[in-house]
């Protein structure tokens, strides 16, 4: 069974309709990436599987149980970690202010704040600074440690490596390779030699629909397919 | 000229404006002892203006809400402070300081109470259908604020209602010649006890760590696990039941009050929370604090000017600092 199985889901922002049909499953563990060029409907899909739109049509299931009514907080609690574009972080806060708002009972499990140091050492370092004074990358970090310093069964991630430095891409890809061991992550993504890299699974998305589902591996392999379906040529792959 | 803007960042940086109209005023006023007694009352009426004005500020700040009817809080904290020290009246006037203190913790905590049920009747019934929607929101609660203006008048009537005083609170004290309400040395008091008590919960408690975390980013708060919806009632009631604490702070001040107080303190509460930034509580301190001092020694330099001081000094600093002196992290 799927971890989370997306059914013809239409969402519409305004008068505009946006997705149409969106249907994909993401299997349990590794990475599944989600691609499609800019204003395809990436953002708009892991937006509403969060519940951050008014409630798609069709159905969101994750585990088996139709998420699609719940409240975003619901949804949250139910194991789904969310880490946006704009990487969401409270700047006004220190970073570990900002580690601690993610814990469900405001103390941290020293194994697993080990376990964010190692991963991501700049945020031991800056832990009492606030968030505001981080430079990109490091704030990428702190979005990302958030969403793993507690149990999450899945992690969707919004373009992680836009304008980050390529050590700093590099690094996060060490980590999400890492995280991707123990938690399944949805990652959308536009820089497609970091996508392929990490994939293990994936879906094409254009103009609102699925275009294109698969296995990485096989997706990597077919120029001519990546050329008509992202009309990219595939810088970096 | 970068070491010496360093140097005052590190002293304070806006914080220190304040001190800085304080150091003009003295030298225009010429006179300490003159200059004392608008320093105290400027600085008793920034405390006042800002209990009413924090909880605007956290609203407008979290929710996004453009509140005009905020100052119905302050209306009714004030009026029900006035019925409540009516009542307890021979308490007030009575030689006993427990008589007196208990009337007035009676007065103060029935406006809090009131102001904090009047806010969750507020939000539920008025604010929430408009959420997301600026325009409806000014246009519901400023509807709103005439309603309760008429409530206020059918319920005490047009004519101004007088405050009593408890009697520990009348006269004046004398410092290095310089004579000094106790009402106002109190109200100082009482605001910056409500102030210490705001910042030790924003600042040290996980609730104020999610109000702090909303202000700046809703969505996220939410996609984090917490419903906000919950948060978003806490504080309307919160900052009603401070608007009202000011409210009875300010008729205890006055001691002579009519319906139209919320729409006179209407304008200065915004122009507060504007001077100050959205969201800040330490802002919206500083903003009340200069705007209170502003009016007492421009009220006293320069008096035809006093009724203009403000509007000066928003569009002054909104030139420099078009967030606000001191906004929350956006």
């Amino acid at each position: 069974m799927s971890l989370l199985s997306i059914k013809n889901m239409d969402v519409s922002i305004g008068q505009y309709s946006v997705l149409h049909g969106v249907t994909f499953d993401v299997p349990e563990g590794g990475v599944f990436v989600l691609l499609g060029r800019n204003g395809a409907g990436k953002t708009t899909t892991l937006r509403s599987i969060m519940g951050l739109w008014d409630r798609p049509a069709g159905s969101v299931t994750f585990r088996g149980e139709d998420i699609s009514s719940l409240h975003t907080s619901d949804i949250a609690r139910r194991g789904i970690a969310f880490v946006p574009e704009n990487m969401g972080i409270f700047g006004g806060l220190t970073v570990a202010e900002n580690m601690v708002l993610a814990t469900a009972s405001g103390k941290f499990d020293d194994t697993r704040l080990k376990r964010v140091y190692e991963l991501f050492p700049a945020l031991e370092q800056f832990w009492d600074k606030q968030a505001w004074s981080l430079s990109g990358g490091q704030k990428q970090m702190l979005a990302v440690a958030r969403a793993i310093i507690e149990p999450r069964d899945l992690i969707l991630i919004d373009e992680p490596t836009k304008g980050l430095a390529p050590s700093i891409i590099s690094a996060m890809g060490e980590a999400f390779r890492e995280i991707s061991e123990t938690t399944t992550i949805l990652l959308v993504e536009q820089n497609f030699a970091f996508a392929k890299s990490l994939g293990r699974d994936m879906a094409v998305i254009d103009d609102g629909q699925v275009v294109h589902t698969g296995a990485m591996a096989d997706f990597a392999a077919d120029t001519a397919l990546q050329d008509r379906l992202l009309s990219l040529s595939m810088e970096g792959a | 000229m970068n070491t010496l803007g360093n140097m005052i960042e590190r002293a304070g940086g806006v914080f220190l404006l304040p001190v800085a109209i304080a150091i003009i005023a003295f030298v225009l006023i010429g006179a300490p002892s003159s200059w004392l007694t608008l320093t105290v009352a400027g600085l008793a009426m920034g405390m006042m203006l800002f209990l009413m004005a924090s909880g605007l500020s956290l609203v407008f700040g979290l929710m996004d809400v453009l509140n005009f009817g905020h100052s119905a809080f302050v209306s009714f904290g004030a009026f029900v402070a006035a019925s409540v020290l009516a009542y307890f009246g021979g308490w007030l006037g009575s030689d006993s300081i427990v008589l007196n203190v208990m009337a007035l913790v009676f007065a103060i905590a029935a406006a809090i109470v009131f102001g904090a049920a009047l806010g969750w009747f507020f939000e539920r019934v008025i604010v929430k259908p408009v959420y997301s929607d600026h325009l409806r929101q000014i246009l519901i609660t400023m509807g709103a604020l005439i309603v309760a203006e008429q409530l206020i008048l059918a319920t005490w009537g047009g004519t101004p209602t007088n405050v009593p005083r408890p009697h520990f609170l009348e006269g004046t004290i004398i410092v290095g010649g310089s004579s000094l309400e106790v009402y106002r040395l109190f109200a100082f008091i009482v605001g910056a006890v409500v102030y210490a008590g705001l910042y030790l919960l924003l600042n040290k408690t996980r609730i104020g760590l999610l109000i702090r975390a909303g202000v700046e980013n809703r969505e996220m708060v939410e996609a984090l696990g917490f419903k906000i919806d919950r948060l978003f009632i806490g504080v309307f009631m919160l900052g009603s039941a401070l608007a009202a604490m000011g409210g009875a702070m300010w008729a205890g001040y006055e001691t002579l009050i009519t319906p139209a107080l919320g729409a006179e303190m209407m304008v200065i509460v915004f122009i507060v929370v504007i001077i100050g930034g959205l969201g800040s509580i330490q802002g919206t301190l500083l903003g009340a604090i200069m705007v209170a001092l502003m009016q007492n020694y421009v009220g006293f330099l320069a008096p035809k000017l006093a009724l203009a001081s403000n509007m000066l000094l928003m569009m002054a600093i909104l030139l420099w600092r078009p967030y606000g002196l001191a906004p929350a992290v956006k």
